[in-house]
């Protein structure tokens, strides 16, 4: 390798020396727990993977829509509804496909009606993006009838060949269900069209000065209706993962402040979608930890002070790490040409 | 306006009644009955109201402040258990001190409840969007844990022990008094808002931080101690439901009634007077449900629905074109970004 | 005139903005090759007329031809397809992208799958910038850029879409003389190449200096169309206002008294950490103007802040008469006297919502008789704010009317009205005639004038170096945080403290 390559490798690692004490910490603190037992050590990644999966797909949605300029808090709205949704429609239809495709429909159909209002109307985005929380809770909790199930029960797990036979590493990572997989490749894509296309050039130049962008001829309401709409999509797409891969059934309020918390993790990953799934990662396993607190009988007895972690971690990085995330320069700020 | 956005909830709520296979004339009768129709009926709305004349008036006084409360859940949930726990755990007193003592403690914890997320945000720019409803599910598990561990009466249920009765604010006939201290204590926003320099201060940081900072205004105290109200608003709706209503706390007590307190504070379009309308209106609504699913077959689910939906139409172009005509062409306060 | 020697021409362009007239039944004829510069005051409509002309708004009425050709310009990029290009007042680059992303924005070479060639499109800026002599490094950030070289990235954004006709809108208003200079000869070039400009300003000296034609606006009319040789700077003056101005305030000589602000060793990092004032030391005493004249970004505003209270102290001391202000809050300093007219109206001088009477107040609402123990008092403040809103002839429909409908020159009256009448020892004014109307720059000079002869000590800060010529008795030169050069204004000359601003240097 060449001198300026090693320096570069070189100064990769050391910009990203906080990610990696932390990992090396929290892997040391997962073998502890777990005694270093493989079963359980293989349990808990399992566990963070699948906390963190809805928690991505929550950032990356709130990105997209940030990065555009809008700041949407509906997300957990919008998960819900969806979750709700696809479950409606997999135990009538009996299909889970027909159920995922409704989740992701009625998350692009609520992100269109936060576009119609803080893009069309030019109204409060966080107001526009509570009362989509609102209207979910409120129509959710109405029509949910106790009793139904899906036919076929929950997603079921794909193993990728030999892959899977791989100790820890193949029951992590490539013995998933669907939606996992699709989550797992669908961040690097939007790395790559975020920071290397056309749309991507755009869409960042609409979130930061969108008069900038106007003024070349793009469209910044075009762009933003697009971009809420797609990010909201994906919101549909994490609340159709809680229903019908990771539960099976449907709960009143079953999000439970995850899209809330994916606004964090959007936040500490820089509106990065890679950045995002690191931090994804680390709330999941702050949940997942959870378990691993009653594998070593701690805190049985107090089980709410466990289940207030995540939400502890979450204030703790908005606090301790919001100071130093620059967001999109535009995003709060209706737009209008004239 | 926002009766128009009411007139069109029910019109829509009424449609989904029709088409769950019910009659939307006999839920909005059998609805009426039960809110509104005798004394009792009309003490049922004004105890329902009262919680939501708090909720609705703590979101609203953040809101001038250009703060965005959605704490009101937790901070109302700490204020009506420690106003419980004051309630039983001191005997002896006479009810001219101990009623409003135990006011008082849960008024104190719900305001230092919500100056934690005005801390946040003041020092380190921390969105309080987010700070309060993660701190709501703090709450619950906390005072979960306290009613359970802490203050728990004996016995198979989890809850605190009953208060004593010089704690207890009472009826009068059937209207409750809670109802009363709860105007009065909108009047006194109204006027703290209005005619006092403080409320000056609020305003003027809610309109126009910047500005505001020129003219030698501390937007950070600002910012903590209007938190530090709304919590304590809110806190004292939990405080005057367990001494006036429930007797003591009890986990899923009132569950949602932060954002029931958004919705207040929009159709009230932040006046603090206009909130006690609006609470009656969706207290009668909350008080005839009961009756509506009893003579009408209909969930009393539909409430929340007609609710949602007042929401999306108050939260709609109208009300949307006043809070821009309101506030600095550039300064939509609530949309603030997420480090100051 | 043969219309193909015409590279636009607009006829008849009405615009009505709620009930305000910003363009009426305007006539223009632009030739190609020819620098057109666009006269008028603040308000007179010149940024909305070509706003028009670049399909950021749309006219009522009226026809745009482009070589000869009618358009139909509904947005940009109609404007763009047909040649037009456009270099803003505000300019309009995104900030945390590269200069290379910023030009190619919307135009990108990339392949079939929409992925950008980075390269390419580095290359293509490269041969542009050095086609036209505007030095610029592709990879920087744009918001690491001083504002000369921005406005550069803005210019070579038009040349990439091949722009023969480019309009620029008040480009020297951030540029130094040296600046303003090099960026006349790059339009005389331009044009030189068959490149039509029209060129907005409201310098009457740069209009002699550059256009081949004038065009003069007021009130959303066009007034007049002449050529520098037919007139000079008075007579284009009194086309813009419509009556005969005074150009220069008159001021007898200052008779300085106490030392009021004593700034030592002063240094103050920004909002990046980087040290914004650098050791910097100055006096102004009772009875003078002490003008600051630099380019914006050089410390002025961390300057500004700290004296009155916004931003701390690093290193160095402030005295307001014998007081230390280290550790003081704004109102602790605005209690011992110091008056500030902000440089940002709409973010710091005014609560736009508020009442034009509480505004008028708003630096005493705290104090009698305005408020009496956390009460306040209304009929004390409607009483002070009708006699401040006719001794300073402010225009309002009522002193309850929100501020934000009182037009930019009463605005800062407003302000004005505020901080005179504060019975200040020192007044601390920043850029406090931008953007307002010939009038109001008059009255509150006239205002800095009176007050600075009642005993007033005034720090001056200021963009235009007309304006702290006419008005300062002392002025010091800032540059990256450094007073280079503090003198008598009578000892100083245009372009040596142009020079100064520049380069940071005094010498030849």
């Amino acid at each position: 390798m060449s001198e300026n390559q090693t320096r570069d490798i070189g100064k990769f690692f050391f910009n990203k020396r906080w990610w990696i004490l932390t990992t090396v910490l929290l892997v040391f603190f997962t073998l502890w727990t777990a005694e270093f037992q493989q079963a359980n050590t293989t349990s808990v990644l399992v566990s963070t993977l699948r906390h963190s999966t809805p928690l991505v797909l929550g950032a990356m949605c709130g990105l997209l829509c940030e990065r555009s300029g809008v700041i949407n808090i509906g997300i957990e709205g919008q998960m819900l509804m969806s979750a709700w949704g696809g479950f409606m429609v997999a135990s009538s239809s009996g299909s889970l496909l027909l159920g995922v495709f409704a989740g992701i429909g009625i998350g692009m159909m609520m992100g269109g009606v936060l576009a119609g209002i803080s893009v069309g109307l030019r109204g409060d985005q966080i107001i526009a993006g509570t009362v989509i929380n609102i209207a979910a809770i409120g129509i959710t909790s109405f029509f949910f009838s106790l009793g139904r199930t899906l036919p076929s029960g929950k997603a079921q797990v794909i193993k990728l060949g030999p892959l899977a036979d791989i100790p820890v590493a193949g029951r992590v990572l490539f013995s998933n269900k669907p939606i996992t997989y699709l989550t797992l490749l669908m961040i690097p894509t939007l790395w790559f069209l975020l920071f290397r296309t056309k749309w991507g050039l755009r869409t960042r130049a609409v979130g930061e000065h969108p008069s900038a962008a106007e003024t070349v001829g793009i469209s910044v309401i075009g762009m933003r209706y697009l971009n809420v709409i797609m990010g909201g999509g994906i919101a549909g797409l994490a609340g159709a993962y809680l229903s019908l891969e990771a539960v099976g059934s449907f709960e009143r309020g079953m999000t439970n402040g995850k899209g809330f918390v994916a606004l964090a993790v959007m936040i500490f990953g820089r509106w990065n979608p890679v950045g995002a799934w690191g931090a994804a990662l680390l709330f999941g396993y702050a949940s997942a930890i959870q378990t691993q607190f009653q594998f070593r009988d701690w805190l049985t007895n107090d089980p709410q002070f466990i289940g207030i972690i995540p939400f502890v971690v979450t204030i703790v990085v908005l606090a301790g790490f919001v100071g130093r995330a620059r967001p999109p320069a535009s995003i709060g700020q209706p737009y209008s040409r004239e | 306006m926002p009766i128009l956005a009411v007139a069109l909830a029910i019109a829509t709520g009424a449609i989904i009644i029709a088409l769950s296979g019910s009659s939307p004339v006999d839920a909005y009768k059998a609805l009426i009955e039960g809110s509104l129709s005798d004394s009792k009926s009309i003490g049922r709305t004004l105890e329902k109201a009262t919680p939501l004349v708090m909720g609705g008036l703590a979101v609203a006084f953040a809101f001038k402040a250009g703060l965005f409360n959605i704490g009101g859940q937790g901070q109302l949930v700490f204020g009506a258990l420690i106003a419980g726990a004051v309630g039983y755990g001191i005997t002896g007193l006479p009810w001219i001190i101990h009623t409003p003592l135990a006011l008082l403690a849960g008024a104190i914890a719900g305001a230092m409840w919500g100056a934690i997320p005005g801390i946040l945000k003041a020092t380190r720019g921390a969105h309080e969007v987010i700070t309060t409803i993660m701190l709501n599910f703090v709450a619950l598990n906390m005072t979960d844990w306290l009613a359970s561990k802490v203050w728990r009466e004996e016995g198979v249920i989890v809850r605190t022990p009953h208060i004593e009765s010089s704690a207890e604010i009472p009826r009068w006939g059937e209207l409750p008094a809670g109802f009363f201290l709860a105007v009065v204590i909108a009047f006194l926003c109204w006027y703290l808002l209005r005619s006092t320099t403080f409320g000056f201060e609020i305003k003027s940081v809610g309109l126009n931080p910047n500005a505001a900072s020129y003219a030698g205004i501390s937007v950070k105290k600002i910012i903590i101690m209007t938190m530090a109200i709304s919590g304590l608003l809110a806190a004292l709706g939990g405080a005057i439901e367990t001494q006036g209503v429930v007797g003591r706390y009890e986990p899923g007590f009132n569950a949602g009634l932060g954002f029931e307190g958004i919705t207040i504070a929009l159709l009230a379009r932040t006046h603090p007077l206009a909130v006690i309308p609006a609470a009656i209106l969706i207290g009668a609504m909350e008080a005839g449900g009961s009756m509506m699913q009893f003579k009408a077959d209909v969930s009393p689910e539909i409430t929340d629905i007609i609710q949602a939906l007042i929401l999306i139409f108050v939260a709609t172009p109208i009300i949307v074109r006043w809070f821009l005509s309101q506030k600095e062409a550039n300064e939509l306060s609530v949309s603030t970004t997420w480090g100051s | 005139m043969s219309s193909n020697t015409l590279a636009l021409e607009a006829t008849d362009i009405s615009k009505t903005f709620g009930s305000v007239k910003a363009n009426d039944q305007i006539n223009l004829e632009i030739k190609k090759g020819k620098i057109h510069a666009l006269l008028g005051e603040n308000g007179a409509g010149k940024s909305t007329l070509v706003n028009i002309l670049f399909g950021l708004y749309k006219a009522d009425s009226g026809v745009v031809k482009v070589n000869g050709d009618a358009v139909d310009l509904g947005r940009p990029k109609d404007a763009i397809d047909r040649g037009i290009g456009m270099v803003h007042q505000h300019f309009q680059l995104v900030p945390v992208l590269t200069v290379a992303e910023n030009i190619v924005l919307g135009n990108e070479p990339a392949n079939k799958a929409s992925v950008i060639d980075i390269d390419n499109a580095k290359e293509k800026v490269r041969e542009l910038a050095e086609e036209y002599q505007l030095d610029v490094d592709t990879e920087a950030t744009v918001e690491d850029l001083p504002v000369g070289t921005q406005q550069r990235v803005e210019i070579l954004r038009s040349l990439y879409r091949k722009a023969d006709i480019l309009i620029l809108d008040e480009p020297t208003a951030v540029l130094t003389p040296q600046e303003t200079d090099h960026l006349l000869q790059v339009l005389k070039k331009l044009a030189s190449q068959g490149v039509a400009i029209i060129f907005i300003t409201h310098k009457l000296r740069e209009v002699l200096e550059v256009a081949d034609e004038v065009t003069v606006m007021r009130n959303g009319q066009v007034v007049g169309s002449t050529t520098p040789a037919e007139t000079d700077e008075s007579g284009l003056a009194e086309m813009m206002v419509g009556r005969s101005v005074v150009l220069r305030v008159s001021k007898e000589a200052a008779s300085p008294d106490e030392t009021v602000l004593s700034v030592r060793n002063l240094c103050v990092e920004d909002d990046r950490r980087l040290l914004a004032v650098n050791d910097l030391s100055l006096e102004v005493r009772s009875g003078e103007i002490f003008g600051i004249a630099g380019v914006e970004g050089n410390g002025q505003r961390e300057l500004v802040e700290t004296i009155t209270g916004l931003r701390t102290i690093d290193t160095g001391e402030i005295f307001i008469g014998d007081t230390s202000i280290s550790e003081f809050s704004p109102r602790q300093i605005s209690e011992l006297g110091v008056a500030h007219i902000p440089e940002d109206r709409e973010k710091h001088g005014l609560i736009g919502a508020h009442s034009v009477a509480d505004n008028l107040i708003l630096n005493r609402y705290y104090k009698s008789p305005f408020s009496n123990r956390g009460i306040r008092q209304q009929k004390a403040i409607a009483n002070y704010a009708k006699d401040m809103v006719d001794k300073f002839d402010i225009r309002t429909p009522s002193i309850e009317t929100p501020s934000s409908s009182l037009s930019g020159g009463n605005k800062q009256k407003a302000i004005a009205a505020r901080e005179f009448s504060h019975n200040a020892k020192l007044l601390v004014a920043s850029q406090p005639t931008r953007g307002i109307d010939v009038g109001s720059i008059e009255f509150v000079h006239q205002q800095l004038i009176n007050q600075r002869d009642q005993g007033l000590a005034v720090l001056l800060v200021s963009a235009e170096l007309d304006e702290i010529l006419s008005l300062s008795d002392r002025i010091g030169v800032i540059y990256r945080g450094q007073l280079i050069v503090t003198a008598d204004a009578a000892d100083l000359d245009r372009n040596r403290i142009g020079r100064i601003m520049t380069t940071g240097s005094d010498s030849n």
